[in-house]
């Protein structure tokens, strides 16, 4: 077998693959190694039970940046994005909040609640169509670094600023308070009505281990309306095939441009020599070698598991270990024999297909938040529950269907440590809670899947299972992203990068970490830059 | 004649009807028509679409949808002469043509230009049926001068059609009974029984996806549907309106008349109207034929090569080139063309269009000025054309028999 290559990246993730692919697409001669027996990390798609196509870890879509999609050819290789609508919060009280993909039906439904709140839908969503389209310049830029006088450092805080100004001085103060304040402070600037509040406010908490009134989340909430569908910014979509769909046709581009993909090849260690990465240490022994050493795990596992102590700074070292990737969700995937009932909306209704969500109330969102802080998991959770099978008939035979349940609080570590029997208790917490508004949904299952992020982490490798690499906060973000220093992709020795969602613009199935550390890599071996633009028309 | 007039009763006049007309399934697709968005095709009331233009069209390309093709025009050519009246008349060889299978065609002007576009379906030895989109019964009977062992007549609202379209639509008409329709190849035709009467079924189509048309009497029209749209519920059905269509159509790489050309026959300025080589359907102009109407013209105008060319384009950014003016560089000085067509491609992820080009220009360099409005204010952008020889959406399942189930 070939030991030598020009380029090794560690993890076939999709960030990863998109990374090799340009890599490969430039000339290099380039081999993905990955520790599963499967490609794909956290956008992949399984038959865990026989008929039905689990789409498991992520399973929506919105931040893959379009022109990546169009220049890898990505539909050529398969993939096709499905855009879905409509999102159901169901109450107590036997009703329901929702938000529709028709704008009149939005104002329609929010007006059944609140007139007001109808009305200030428009004032809000323009509020946050302008960070939105501010933060969007910048996802496939690799981000400046402020204490840098490098022209192109320079070149890069000038966009950065004109793209600031040209909010207005007025925005430009509201978009700083923006980024540190809690989504519960944003929307009550906005809303008046509790219920229109949570159902906003639930983007605002995914994947991150903070509540609903923790300073921070208004950009959380940010971060999951600034992606699009074909344009429209804001909507998600699912790829047709689940989401390994698009690991599956990045890996299609990969080796159409001549690079390998090796499964079943966990990495003990970067190799380094004489202060330069030269090659990779597999579990089993081998070594392969490159002078490209693309790291796609997070940072914490990057510097604090695959890289020695002794090659990199302590302080780099330090900043691993203080890296906030904290696990706060957890899955629940499920097949069933049939259409569950949900009174509350009859069969044929436009919601019916949607995503469900059960939490009423900003305070029940902050009181699952409570559990999650004493090492508990929400005992009355936030379940986003997405019928995937409604959208993308390969997933499941006609009359069956898979929907996956993506459940937060989960936390990292419980007292006595995760074991197969906690673990399906978290798993019948959210069926119960399921079945509160679905009486025989209980009945149809056929199989299931649980995770806490004790499973993600160990399956996919994802510190703490964390569905980010690492926290959305500020802290962590832009050229803070994973570290200040370390913003732009280049590891602390030569030869060493990243490329995983722990770099900007972060967490999502963006492939736009991965863009990015490879038209850094590109500018290093002084090869013509071949990563697209985005697409900034709209 | 005594110059007085014969009056009659104003009733008992066949008036014809004001307003819009109704298909044979209106009663079910304006209950679905949720947004009573309505364009008028031929006369009669077409959707533009039901609930959501993005989701239907999607329908085409992730599971499946139903497109009510009423209102084209079919004609009905009987007789011992029919094959030789058709072969005269259209560009491919009729004569060669299998019993059971449909053909595209064109049919043009002796000076080779396009009268219209449309389907040949070979019902038996003597019998065809011809569908296009605009009503063409007048030619047809020019076409047909010299031919006496033939009748032509106007089936169009003898027939209710329905398009299935979409990667589940094989493994639906399964579902529905349709025994056997997996083995049916692209352009055939098969029969089955239905209700007290025979339901026709070609794998045809306008999306350049599998799928297939459904050709039966108008009174067996609405259980079509409700059988279609019971069953489908479990194969993401979802009907389909014209503006969707639209975009399928385009994907796929085919022309639209009325939009990418204009028909030679309701031309009045010279140059307004098209060869089929202009329009791309070189590949169905068949110069083995010893004759056939605008042959000389054709077979002179591809020696000369000097014709214009409708190119598949792939424009960059994501504006769609609509009505835009072509140019040979990226300065505007020089015009070479205009935009037939534009959208931006949700499943190819581009930003696609036909442009009709000069000749002098066809080899060089294509620039396509780009009007778009934000917040009601107007931007101008020059973007690079590319062109692109394949149709942008061409899944294999389209081709493959027996067809996956999704």
């Amino acid at each position: 077998m070939k030991t030598k290559y020009d380029a090794i990246v560690i993890g076939a993730g999709h960030n990863g693959l998109t990374n090799a692919a340009y890599l490969a697409k430039s000339g290099l001669d380039v081999l993905v190694v990955e520790k599963n027996d499967y490609i794909g990390g956290a956008a992949v798609s399984r038959e865990l039970h026989e008929g039905w196509l689990y789409s498991n870890c992520s399973y929506v879509c919105s931040l893959l940046r379009q022109s990546i999609h169009r220049d890898l050819d990505l539909t050529r290789h398969g993939l096709m994005i499905v855009p879905y609508s409509g999102t159901t919060n169901f109450t107590r009280t036997g009703d329901y909040i929702a938000e529709y993909g028709d704008h009149d039906m939005q104002y329609r439904e929010i007006k059944r609640h609140s007139l007001r709140d109808a009305d200030a839908m428009h004032r809000y969503e323009s509020d946050l169509m302008r960070y939105a389209k501010l933060i969007r310049h910048f996802l496939l830029r690799t981000p400046a670094d402020p204490t840098s006088l490098k022209p192109r450092d320079l070149g890069e805080m000038i966009f950065m600023a004109k793209k600031f100004a040209g909010m207005g001085e007025e925005q430009v103060y509201e978009f700083i308070r923006f980024m540190t304040m809690s989504a519960g402070d944003f929307l009550n600037e906005y809303f008046e009505n509790d219920l229109v509040k949570t159902l906003y406010s639930t983007s605002s908490i995914i994947g991150t281990a903070l509540g609903v009134y923790s300073p921070g989340t208004a950009y959380v909430l940010l971060h999951h309306v600034m992606g699009d569908v074909d344009g429209a910014v804001g909507a998600w979509g699912l790829a047709r095939g689940g989401m390994g769909a698009i690991s599956n046709a990045i890996a299609g581009a990969l080796k159409e441009h001549g690079g390998e993909i090796l499964t079943n090849a966990p990495v003990a260690q970067i190799i380094v020599k004489n202060n330069c990465a030269t090659g990779v240490a597999l579990e089993n022994g081998d070594e392969l070698y490159a002078d490209i050493v693309v790291s796609n795990l997070d940072p914490k596992r990057t510097f604090t598991g695959i890289m020695d102590k002794n090659d990199i700074p302590a302080d780099l070292h330090k900043k691993a270990r203080n890296f906030k990737i904290r696990g706060s969700s957890g899955k629940v995937n499920i097949a069933l024999t049939g259409m569950p009932d949900f009174p509350s909306l009859p069969r044929g209704h436009k919601l019916r297909n949607g995503s469900f969500q059960f939490l009423d109330s900003m305070e029940r969102m902050e009181r699952a938040y409570d559990c999650w802080k004493h090492g508990r998991w929400s005992d009355d959770p936030f379940i986003e529950m997405t019928q995937s099978s409604n959208w993308d008939p390969t997933l499941a035979a006609p009359g069956n269907y898979f929907v996956s349940c993506f459940i937060q609080y989960c936390p990292a570590e419980v007292e006595g440590g995760w074991t197969p029997e906690k673990r399906d208790a978290f798993g019948k917490t959210v069926i119960d809670q399921i079945c509160n508004y679905s009486p025989n949904f209980r009945d149809l299952i056929a199989h299931m899947e649980v995770r806490t992020p004790f499973e993600i982490e160990n399956e996919i490798g994802l510190t703490e299972g964390n569905i980010f690499q690492g926290e959305l906060t500020i802290d962590q973000l832009m050229f803070n992203r994973p570290f200040p220093g370390y913003s732009q992709y280049r590891g602390p020795v030569k030869g060493m990068y990243m490329c995983g969602s722990g770099t900007h613009p972060g967490g999502g199935v963006s492939s736009a970490c991965g863009a990015n550390s490879a038209r850094e890599i590109l500018l290093d071996l002084k090869r013509p830059n071949i990563v697209p633009e985005d697409d900034v028309d709209e | 004649m005594p110059l007085t007039a014969q009056l009659q009763n104003a009733e008992d006049i066949a008036h014809v009807h004001e307003g819009i007309l109704h298909s044979p399934f209106h009663r079910r697709t304006s209950a679905l028509n949720i947004n009573e968005q309505w364009v008028p095709w031929n006369g009669y009331a077409a959707a533009a679409y039901y609930a959501d233009a993005h989701l239907e069209y999607f329908a085409t390309r992730n599971t499946c949808a139903v497109f009510d093709v009423s209102p084209m025009r079919k004609y009905r050519f009987q007789g011992a002469d029919a094959q030789a009246m058709l072969d005269r008349m259209v560009t491919r060889d009729v004569s060669a043509q299998a019993v059971d299978t449909v053909a595209y065609n064109v049919w043009c002007t002796d000076a080779g230009r396009v009268v219209d576009d449309g389907t040949l379906f070979r019902l038996a030895h003597d019998e065809f049926m011809v569908c296009c989109a605009d009503p063409c019964f007048d030619w047809f009977q020019l076409a047909a001068i010299g031919f006496e062992r033939l009748e032509i007549s106007d089936i169009s609202d003898d027939v209710a059609a329905l398009a299935l379209q979409g990667p589940t639509s094989c493994a639906l008409l399964k579902a529905m009974g349709f025994t056997g329709i997996e083995n049916c190849k692209p352009f055939q035709i098969v029969r089955f029984p239905y209700a007290d009467g025979e339901i026709t079924i070609s794998r045809t189509g306008y999306t350049g996806d599998l799928g297939y048309e459904l050709w039966l009497e108008p009174r067996h029209a609405e259980q079509l549907w409700d059988d279609l749209f019971s069953t489908g519920k479990l194969y993401g059905i979802q009907p389909l309106g014209d503006e969707s269509l639209d975009m399928a159509r385009l994907e796929a790489g085919f022309i639209a008349p009325d939009v990418d050309f204009h028909g030679s026959l309701h031309t009045v300025d010279l140059h307004h109207d098209h060869s089929p080589f202009e329009l791309g359907l070189g590949w169905i102009v068949n110069f083995k034929k010893p004759h056939f109407t605008g042959r000389a013209a054709l077979q002179k105008e591809k020696e000369s090569g000097n014709y214009r060319r409708l190119f598949k384009l792939d424009i960059e950014g994501n504006k769609p080139a609509e009505h835009s003016i072509l140019y040979s560089s990226k300065k505007c000085s020089q015009e070479i063309g205009y935009v037939t067509s534009a959208m931006w491609s949700p499943v190819v992820k581009a930003n696609i269009a036909y442009g009709l080009i000069d000749p002098k220009y066809i080899n060089g360099e294509i620039w396509a000025e780009v009007y778009h409005q934000k917040e009601l204010r107007w931007y101008r952008k020059v973007a690079r054309c590319t062109r692109v020889t394949k149709p942008f959406w061409s899944p294999q399942r389209a081709r493959q028999t027996p067809p996956p189930d999704c």
